[in-house]
């Protein structure tokens, strides 16, 4: 079982060619928006989300009414039709909602590409809103049974009686094994949350601007769950994020340049659980992450040298550094030496990763942050702009069924 | 380690047809695994088919040495990622049985600083104030 991925073979040495692929250039992220991100926004979601969505429709240069179809997570909590009441659209041909957290943050995009390149829709609206800090917190074990009782819920029956309900102590455990078959240290894992900070002080909107940390800092910060501290975790936060989709043919009338996709890609292998990924022959390693990034690299024939810019669902420290041994920015077990020093993933390093703060330093805002930092990177606009951008990398969430897509000009 | 607060209830495992076997075990102090008689494998959490062979009709509940070893844990050590019925700081272990099979739980009478990966464990059975019987590791010799 994932023989495939034990030898890390597979698609790597010899990959099958594109034969068919709808979405690859022919679909493209037109358009992007999204609230103030705060601790405590006072607003409910629906008008956050109404905020956002209008910012981003009017940042493609379209009107309400062009929009056709939405995409979001089963996590969120709006009632579509509520949305579609307020924000005045008159017929939705396509909706989605798409199951596994911050592992689908990019599953959302290739699913409302798919339904534009296959004429399911025109423009479908991507959308996402939380009240993290100040509501019902995903992450925190006290609303948990109340929260998530989903399908998933027979699995969670194995952890939750022993006091593990809380996605950093899931993650803690195959964080904790990778440490300890590596030598992985925390001094490393310190380097991912000291530049990510450090981007964020260039980026106005991010929760921590203003706040910078030293590695200092990052070691004296308290331990939240053995393995990780208080500076390894994200941010909550409230507010929410929109972006269009939309093919490239249709692109060329709007306002922006577009972010085409060239390629988009979900992986759920088996014995997949939420972050309780622990019967696989291997732990210390994220099989999703590998598989959607062979696959991302497959359709787009690029490899991770290609790359100019890499935003990485970072829930926590390790679930970014571990994500670029995975998609091969680095090699395996040596993700703790690659970001000593933090030189290879900052502005100018072999790698820059969460330009805008991520989500440890800008927001926790399930991913669409990132998408729309990627955007912003094929733009040029972003607070941290890499030069010359080619590619710009997007991935969803690590230990969830997860996705990627990377962006071209 | 792993004592629990008064008065907050300790969750409970959502029982559904796969897993009933499991939990009934656990209820007779016996820790049980699903096995595909066909292709001797063991699979866990357990599920309606064998994901080897595609029967449905060879899957047995075979009972688990008990026996194992760390292969990795967190430790809780604030409230704020802690379940509050529980006094902190506690641990959850991730076991290898011998069977394979890698499940967690807490520990009983495991110093903090005793919980290592690779320490060698076996399970015990408690009864919980609220009618549910839970399973724990606890040290054992090698």
């Amino acid at each position: 079982m994932l023989q495939e991925y034990v030898d890390r073979k597979f698609r790597t040495d010899n990959r099958p060619p594109v034969d068919i692929n709808l979405i690859k250039d022919k679909v493209a992220i037109v358009g992007v928006g999204q609230t103030k991100y705060t601790r405590d926004s006072g607003r409910d979601e629906l008008d956050l989300a109404c905020e956002a969505i209008k910012a981003a429709v009017d940042d493609a240069g379209l009107k309400m009414e062009d929009i056709d179809g939405f995409d979001t997570f089963t996590l969120d909590r709006l009632a579509l039709p509520m949305l579609i009441n307020s924000l005045g659209v008159p017929n939705v041909k396509f909706s989605g909602e798409i199951s596994g957290g911050g592992g689908a943050g990019c599953s959302v995009a290739m699913h409302a590409a798919a339904a534009v390149a296959t004429g399911q829709a025109n423009y479908v609206c991507v959308y996402r809103a939380l009240n993290e800090a100040s509501g019902q917190r995903y992450g925190r074990g006290d609303s948990y049974a109340e929260y998530m009782l989903t399908a998933f819920t027979p699995h969670y029956g194995y952890q939750w009686p022993f006091g593990f309900v809380t996605p950093l102590g899931w993650a803690g455990v195959w964080g904790k094994r990778w440490m300890y078959e590596f030598n992985i240290t925390r001094e490393q894992l310190g380097w991912w949350a000291v530049v990510l900070r450090e981007y964020a002080q260039n980026n106005p909107d991010a929760i921590y601007y203003g706040r910078p940390i030293t590695h200092d800092d990052y070691m004296e910060s308290p331990m939240i769950v053995d393995p990780l501290k208080l500076h390894d975790c994200c941010v909550d936060t409230d507010g929410a994020a929109a972006y269009i989709i939309t093919t490239v043919e249709r692109a060329r009338d709007l306002k922006q340049i577009p972010a085409i996709i060239l390629s988009a890609s979900q992986s759920s292998p088996i014995e997949q659980e939420i972050q309780t990924v622990y019967n696989r022959p291997i732990i210390s390693g994220l099989v999703e992450t590998w598989y959607h990034g062979q696959e991302l690299y497959r359709v787009a024939e690029v490899d991770a040298k290609d790359i100019s810019v890499a935003q990485l669902y970072d829930p926590y420290s390790i679930g970014g550094v571990l994500q670029l041994e995975e998609l091969g920015f680095c090699e395996r077990g040596e993700g703790g030496k690659f970001i000593e020093g933090g030189d290879n993933i900052r502005i100018d390093g072999k790698i820059p990763c969460n330009t805008s703060g991520g989500l440890l330093s800008e927001a926790y805002l399930h991913g669409w942050n990132l998408v729309i930092e990627g955007v912003r990177q094929i733009r040029g606009t972003s607070h941290n702009q890499v030069k010359d951008v080619e590619l710009s990398m997007v991935t969803g969430g690590p230990g969830v069924p997860s996705s990627g897509i990377i962006l071209r000009r | 380690m792993a004592e629990y607060v008064q008065g907050i209830p300790i969750m409970r495992p959502y029982i559904d047809q796969d897993n009933q076997g499991y939990w009934d075990a656990v209820k007779n102090h016996k820790l049980v695994f699903q096995h595909c008689s066909k292709c001797d494998k063991y699979h866990h959490p357990p599920r309606p088919m064998c994901p080897s062979c595609h029967s449905q009709d060879t899957l047995e509940w075979k009972e688990s040495s008990g026996k194992g070893i760390i292969y990795s844990f967190v430790m809780f050590t604030t409230n704020k990622m802690a379940y509050p019925a529980f006094k902190l700081p506690y641990a959850v272990v991730l076991v290898e049985m011998e069977e394979g099979v890698r499940i967690t739980a807490n520990t009983h009478e495991i110093e903090p600083d005793e919980v290592q990966v690779g320490l060698p464990v076996e399970v015990m059975f408690e009864e919980l104030p609220d009618g549910q019987t839970l399973y724990r590791f606890k040290k054992r010799e090698a």
